[in-house]
């Protein structure tokens, strides 16, 4: 046998294939980087942080014809001045019967009664949280205005915490997805295709070696994995400045685990289905419960405690805690042992079982 | 290069799906350095003989010799000496006539060079064009090319030339008649007379999973003539063929 450069190996020609077919299919390539990106961007403003809103507040004063200071009563005036004057809420006029309808309907949290002695009356629904602020914020405004001094001197910090955002929790949920989404689409729909095309009977009959036909799959998918990780990891970072607070060796190694993890389970789908259709419907049964069950976009704790064993038992549950753990927490991975239980366990299962089953023709 | 004996040596094939006795005690022996044709009508058990020669498919009996081995103990060693095109295969749309090659003869341990095997089928010039892009013939041309790339000793040919305009169809009579004038072995499928009779040293006619006439194609033309009136005498011996061919020409129509 002549020595022949790496390059002309099967391996390597079988990987080269990998990556050919998958970049010269635009959708692919849409579906895989530019996605996941997108669904960031319009669920991190979506979602964005902001202020809470500040609350409305009516006001209802005898004869509300009155609308120059001089003309009102002095106590009055002054209630009036100090609740005009505080920035932190809004203000509008009602008469009685207009502001009872107001309130009764939300349109504000409270209703200030103010008479020509400069006497106040509030009326809420101490159960609605907004209208309990408004409360505060509306006797603050008129007590200080009537000058009251605060006894204690307080000085404030105010932090904006990195992390604790909706985009910070969506991004190692959207990279999760796309984890699984890759790994399990990626692999499970070229080898059905193949096998649909009477390409994978062809191969047989030549003398290519079984496990570098399928080694050739795992290859090109942990190369793609190290572009799609720093696509959206990298966007994340410097669009959102989501933080990445662990070891990215841990996390490397989390993200390589996930990908064989979901590999194994896209060749066990792909090991026997015969058209594309019928591997495609086996792939969204798979995917589907995972979407909705394992955290991507809202915590998986939000689901009753009954199911949660089921739950922590599908591998992208395990992804995801395990990627939220590591980037927000700074977790080590040694602290993970049960997510990365389970997700080596799927592992193993996967490809033990696709072996097993998997049919070449 | 040549194995001494037969290149193919099956008794007493068989092959039954479920109630479907596909093949029904087959005995063939394909002489090494001849061209082996299998006729006969659709469900005959053609397909199912060749791709258990190919090794493709498990049979029910046990006699089966390939070049002197057999798949249950040098199955590697066949599967490099072996040379096949199967009926239905399609090949990646995506890759391009050379990339396909260069996989295909990663597979083998020695083979021919690609560029070489290119230039044979007369596909240079769609040598960086994707398969998705070529047409019938041209695609047929390459999956005889994926068969040659590693320089096999026998070649399978299922059905090869069906849906070919005659213009591919000759070019590949002469691709076939230039490996065979090499001293190497074919087995091919087909449900054209012509080309049987073109092609074939000597053909077996299966029917019901089994053989039912084997010989040259003069003698077997000879062993009916009595039965069969003579045609009317004609001024020359060409066919309808030949006359499609001497108006369009013979350069391959591809575009």
């Amino acid at each position: 046998m002549s020595e022949r450069r790496f390059i002309e190996r099967s391996l390597a020609q079988l990987t080269l294939v990998r990556f050919r077919e998958f970049t010269r299919q635009p959708e692919a390539l849409f579906w895989t980087f530019v996605f996941p990106i997108l669904l960031a961007v319009g669920l991190g403003l979506a979602f964005r942080s902001k202020a809470p809103d500040k609350p409305k507040i009516g006001l209802v004063t005898p004869s509300p014809g009155i609308s120059s200071i001089p003309d009102i009563p002095k106590p009055l005036a002054t209630r009036m001045n100090s609740i005009r004057n505080d920035s932190s809420i809004i203000t509008s006029m009602f008469d009685d019967s207009t502001g009872a309808r107001a309130l009764r309907t939300g349109r504000v949290a409270l209703l200030v009664f103010l008479d020509h002695e400069g006497r106040v009356r509030y009326m809420y629904d101490p159960s609605r949280g907004e209208s309990f602020t408004a409360r505060l914020l509306i006797d603050r405004a008129i007590q200080n205005g009537a000058g009251r001094t605060d006894p204690v001197i307080v000085t404030e910090q105010k932090v904006t915490e990195k992390g604790s955002r909706y985009i910070d929790f969506v991004i190692p949920g959207l990279l999760g997805m796309n984890l699984m989404g890759s790994g399990i689409w990626g692999i499970g729909f070229a080898i059905v295709d193949s096998r649909s095309k009477r390409l994978l009977k062809r191969f047989m009959a030549t003398p290519m070696s079984r496990s570098e036909y399928l080694l050739s799959f795992l290859l090109s998918r942990l190369a793609f994995l190290i572009l799609e990780v720093m696509t959206l990891l990298g966007f994340g970072a410097l669009v959102f400045g989501v933080p990445l607070r662990g070891s990215f060796i841990q996390l490397a190694a989390i993200c390589l685990l996930s990908a064989l993890s979901f590999s194994a389970l896209g060749l066990l789908i792909a090991s026997r289905a015969k058209t594309v259709e019928g591997v495609s419907g086996l792939m969204n049964l798979v995917m589907m419960p995972m979407w909705i069950f394992s955290g991507v976009f809202f915590s998986s704790s939000n689901f009753p405690a009954i199911v949660q064993p089921v739950i922590k038992l599908l591998p992208l549950t395990s992804v995801n805690d395990a990627l939220r753990a590591n980037m927000l927490e700074g977790t080590q991975i040694t602290a993970l042992g049960t997510e990365m239980a389970v997700i080596v366990g799927w592992l193993v299962i996967g490809f033990v079982a696709a072996l097993k089953l998997f049919r070449w023709r | 290069m040549v194995t001494p004996g037969p290149a193919l040596a099956v008794k007493g094939l068989k092959k039954s799906y479920g109630d479907v006795r596909a093949v029904d005690g087959l005995d063939l022996e394909v002489n090494s350095g001849e061209c082996f044709g299998l006729l006969g009508p659709n469900g005959a058990g053609k397909t199912t003989t060749i791709e258990i020669c190919e090794g493709l498919l498990e049979r029910d009996s046990r006699d089966l010799e390939i070049l002197g081995m057999t798949w249950e103990r040098d199955g590697d060693q066949l599967r490099n000496r072996l040379g096949i095109q199967l009926q239905d295969t399609q090949l990646s749309e995506k890759l391009t006539v050379t990339e396909t090659l260069m996989l295909f003869r990663s597979f083998y341990n020695e083979g021919r060079e690609v560029k070489d095997v290119i230039r044979l089928v007369q596909l240079d010039e769609k040598a960086g064009a994707r398969v998705g892009t070529l047409s019938g013939g041209q695609k047929q041309r390459l999956a005889i090319a994926c068969a040659l790339v590693g320089d096999p000793e026998l070649l399978f040919l299922d059905e090869p030339t069906t849906g070919l305009d005659p213009q591919s169809r000759r070019q590949l009579w002469t691709l076939i008649e230039e490996f065979r004038s090499t001293g190497r072995t074919i087995l091919l499928t087909t449900h054209y007379m012509d080309e049987a009779e073109k092609l074939c040293d000597r053909v077996a006619i299966v029917d019901h999973g089994h053989i039912i006439a084997l010989g040259s194609p003069h003698e077997l033309i000879d062993s009916i003539g009595a039965s069969i009136p003579p045609p009317p005498p004609r001024a020359s011996s060409a066919t309808l063929e030949d006359v499609f061919v001497a108006l369009t020409g013979r350069t391959l129509r591809d575009e």
